[in-house]
């Protein structure tokens, strides 16, 4: 079947403002959206950008919005979009390296912020530490994250406020706060209660709708919320 | 520019960060990662990580050597086996004191499951020997590995990529690096240099592996003289999807999961009637293209079925959540109630550069190369041998890539400064300037997509001395073209086109050098089975092979293998 693309184009460094490019690809129902990018940068028009590794969801390097919503371009089948335009554009409010590139280290800055390492107290013991398999289970959901900034890009808060530190940072203080072999949990829970911390959350759930490794994301920043009301009385 | 440090490490998948986290402290260390430091493919480890704990079931460290050994086919030195078996829980525990997430048995110890080729008691049957994190457990590895890193403040270039390594007066001086955001070429002037770059499964077309996945890092020694070893062993997974290749891991068959054939049959019970589907990959993929050449694929097709749905929703969902979800989305089936077609895809390199247990980097003497260092799947210790098990990688990267670390350390205060090089780059920037020249050559995409199609046609689970002189012609004539070939893209900012070019060179050369060794064994031995030659032939083939090239030409010669407590015996399971 013959797909029908357009793709934001901008090079901050030449082009006065960003343009939309169409172009034409021949792809099985089967193919995902990243096969078909490649399409185009391999016989078409190497001068196309973006970022792509693994190429099945684990990498977390391809995450773009396509057709208004966020998401893995290597978890997208062109079935899935047959008959329609395929619009494919960066992630919202971050700024543009080049076409589909987008400024990751302020994203990596606040999820460091979080110091998502594990802090435990005492000394290591000889073996492992014990941990109950109902404990582990708490932090199952959050340990799929993978970096890839759908959900922050997903976020309508993210739009108003460019210093809410987004989803995916509440997500990893949530990672080491439910993590029972921590002991820093109050110091945790303080580093996320502030207006611009778990409070600007507003509960749109588009992270949560948009998650390509489905993280109840918005539940758990209300986890998270009540939490820290709970610390405080 | 030029950018200062004691030891650069080039990888920051678990190799490099383990080892970064090993010499912080001691000299100046920076990472250098051609994708984002936790885009790395380590990441996309599923099933888990070997190690003798016994907190499932009895287990030893000398079982699991045994089975690394026998697993290899007897191509394993066993001092490194030794090595690595012995470590293994060590290398656990540490990784559950930084914090990973592993699963957990009733009492609160980390559960273990089954895991192809791991056996109890000397191959009597299949044994629990695999720490895992449901089935993401090299992803949560290197999360952990990654933010230990920045804890401790590790300077990390992302997205800077090798392009050449620079010696002098045969010492490490440094390398040239390509920073992709600005298309700018920058000198690392170091002392040591730890490459950690993995693997190169981007030769075939059907593979488990990432496209960053080329080689840069075996390729660039060869090309500056060094040998690889090994190359011919080349790791066919038995259960890629069809079609795409994305890995199901065998923790599937570990858990329970059965192979069958278009006649319903589970016929791996014909092949290795102890431990059926829990046989190492080598025998597993042959055993279905066997299968899928007697026209018993699904429907004569070319995969078979991977059948899950006997295992219940909840252990999916616990233990195998990930690969169910690839299976729905890239096949649209549901694991639970529906077979999943796979087929074999290319997934591991046995081969690499030769390196010491310390991941010192060997020359064709088998001297070291003074300031360059090796580690994890870009390296070969001799460790796998001719085939490598199932969670003995992840257990490689952090066992070795530790001991490659201490190394450099204790080796920093010997080890002098050499001299940077007037333009070290100067040649790097020639070859870029020539791929950007504007003529009538062919497009990187077209050369890159044929030397694929001939690899996965002619060096594949099955070789002949005639398939093999297939791919060497093919290999050759597109080297030829490569060098009239040219890149669309002449920008400067986030040229993935350009380094498309750069990469092809890498896997042209590797594809040459596999091929080269894969002629010259005469014999099937784990991972490379000739057609020609269907015994493994200890008098003349139990031993390592080098190539490299020299003065244009491909030489090919053996080294011994190392056997100190199991002696070479048929290998049936």
């Amino acid at each position: 079947m013959e797909m029908q693309f357009k793709i934001f184009r901008y090079d901050p460094q030449v082009d006065a403002e960003p343009r939309y490019q169409d172009y034409k690809v021949k792809a099985d129902p089967r193919d995902r959206i990243l096969d078909c990018l490649n399409k185009i940068r391999w016989e078409q028009d190497g001068t196309l950008s973006y970022r792509m590794s693994c190429g099945h969801g684990v990498c977390g390097s391809d995450g773009m919005r396509i057709n208004g919503v966020c998401g893995l371009a290597c978890q997208q089948l062109v079935k899935d979009y047959e008959g329609q335009e395929v619009l494919v554009e960066p992630l919202p409010f971050f700024p543009v390296v080049k076409d589909l590139v987008v400024e990751m280290e302020g994203f990596l800055e606040r999820i460091r912020e979080q110091r998502s390492y594990l802090m435990a107290a005492g000394d290591h013991p000889e073996k492992e530490r014990h941990q109950d398999p109902k404990d582990r289970q708490k932090v199952d959901d959050v340990i799929r994250c993978i970096l890839c900034a759908c959900c922050t890009g997903a976020c309508p808060v993210m739009g108003k406020n460019g210093n809410y530190v987004g989803p995916a940072a509440l997500v990893w203080a949530y990672r080491y706060i439910y993590d029972s072999r921590d002991s820093q949990f109050r110091e945790r829970l303080k580093n996320i209660d502030f207006s611009d911390g778990a409070w600007s959350c507003e509960n749109f759930f588009d992270c949560t709708r948009v998650c390509p490794k489905k993280i109840p994301v918005t539940k758990c920043i209300n986890t998270l919320k009540k939490e820290i009301e709970k610390s405080r009385s | 520019m030029v950018f200062k440090h004691d030891i650069v490490i080039v990888g920051a998948g678990l190799a490099g960060l383990r080892a970064a986290l090993e010499v912080t402290g001691e000299g100046d260390v920076a990472l250098i990662s051609k994708v984002y430091p936790t885009r790395s493919h380590s990441g996309a480890a599923q099933g888990g990580i070997a190690a003798a704990l016994g907190n499932e079931e009895p287990d030893s460290w000398e079982w699991h050597m045994y089975d690394t050994v026998k697993g290899g086919d007897y191509l394993t030195d066993q001092n490194v086996a030794e090595i690595l078996a012995r470590d293994a829980p060590r290398a656990v525990y540490e990784l559950e004191h930084m914090g990973v997430p592993f699963n957990r048995m009733a009492d609160g110890k980390i559960a273990q499951r089954a895991f192809g080729g791991h056996t109890r008691n000397f191959g009597e049957a299949a044994v629990k020997r695999a720490c895992y994190a449901a089935d993401r457990s090299g992803r949560v590895i290197m999360d952990a590995l990654y933010f230990e890193a920045v804890r401790k403040g590790i300077r990390i270039y992302s997205e800077f990529q090798m392009l050449d390594l620079v010696f002098r007066d045969g010492q490490t001086a440094g390398l040239v690096a390509y920073e992709t955001a600005t298309g700018e070429l920058h000198f690392f002037h170091c002392r040591m240099i730890l490459l950690a770059t993995g693997g190169y499964g981007k030769v075939f077309k059907t593979t488990s592996n990432a496209f960053a996945s080329t080689g840069d890092g075996v390729y660039l020694p060869y090309r500056a003289g060094l040998p690889l070893e090994d190359m011919e062993f080349v790791q066919f997974h038995p259960t890629g999807i069809h079609r795409l290749g994305v890995l199901i891991s065998e923790a599937a068959r570990g858990e329970g999961g059965i192979l069958r054939n278009g006649e319903g049959e589970r016929f791996m019970e014909r092949y290795a009637p102890t431990i059926k589907d829990l046989a190492p990959r080598d025998m597993v993929s042959r055993a279905i293209a066997l299968e899928i050449r007697e026209g018993r694929g699904i429907g004569g097709q070319d995969y078979v079925h991977l059948d899950l749905t006997h295992l219940g929703e909840k252990k999916l969902q616990e233990r195998l959540s990930d690969i169910s979800s690839f299976v729905r989305i890239y096949l649209g089936v549901d694991p639970s109630r529906e077979p999943v077609p796979i087929a074999p895809t290319c997934h591991y390199m046995m081969g690499g550069i030769p390196t010491s247990t310390e991941g010192e980097v060997l020359d064709v003497e088998g001297k070291c190369v003074p300031g360059l260092y090796a580690a994890g799947e870009c390296s070969c210790l001799s460790l796998h041998g001719a085939n490598r098990l199932g969670c003995n990688s992840l257990l490689d990267l952090v066992v070795f890539g530790r001991r490659a670390g201490q190394k450099m350390a204790g080796e920093l205060v010997r080890l002098p400064w050499q001299d940077a090089p007037q333009r070290p780059e100067e040649e790097t920037a020639r070859r870029i300037s020539r791929l950007k020249e504007k003529g009538e050559g062919e497009k990187i995409g077209v050369l890159r997509g044929e030397l694929q199609e001939a690899m996965t046609l002619h060096c594949s689970v099955f070789r002949t001395e005639e398939s093999l002189k297939k791919a060497l012609a093919r290999i050759e004539e597109l080297q030829d073209r490569y060098s009239r070939a040219r890149v669309d893209n002449t920008g400067s900012r986030f040229n993935t086109d350009l380094l498309d070019g750069l990469e092809l060179e890498c896997l042209l050369g590797l594809a040459e050098a596999m091929v080269h060794a894969a002629l010259a064994r005469r014999e099937s031995r784990g991972a490379h089975s000739r057609e020609d030659y269907r015994e493994r032939d200890d008098d003349q083939f139990l031993r390592h092979s080098l190539v490299w090239r020299r003065n244009g030409r491909v030489q090919v010669d053996y080294k011994p293998v190392t056997i100190t407590r199991f002696q070479p015996k048929a290998r049936t399971y």
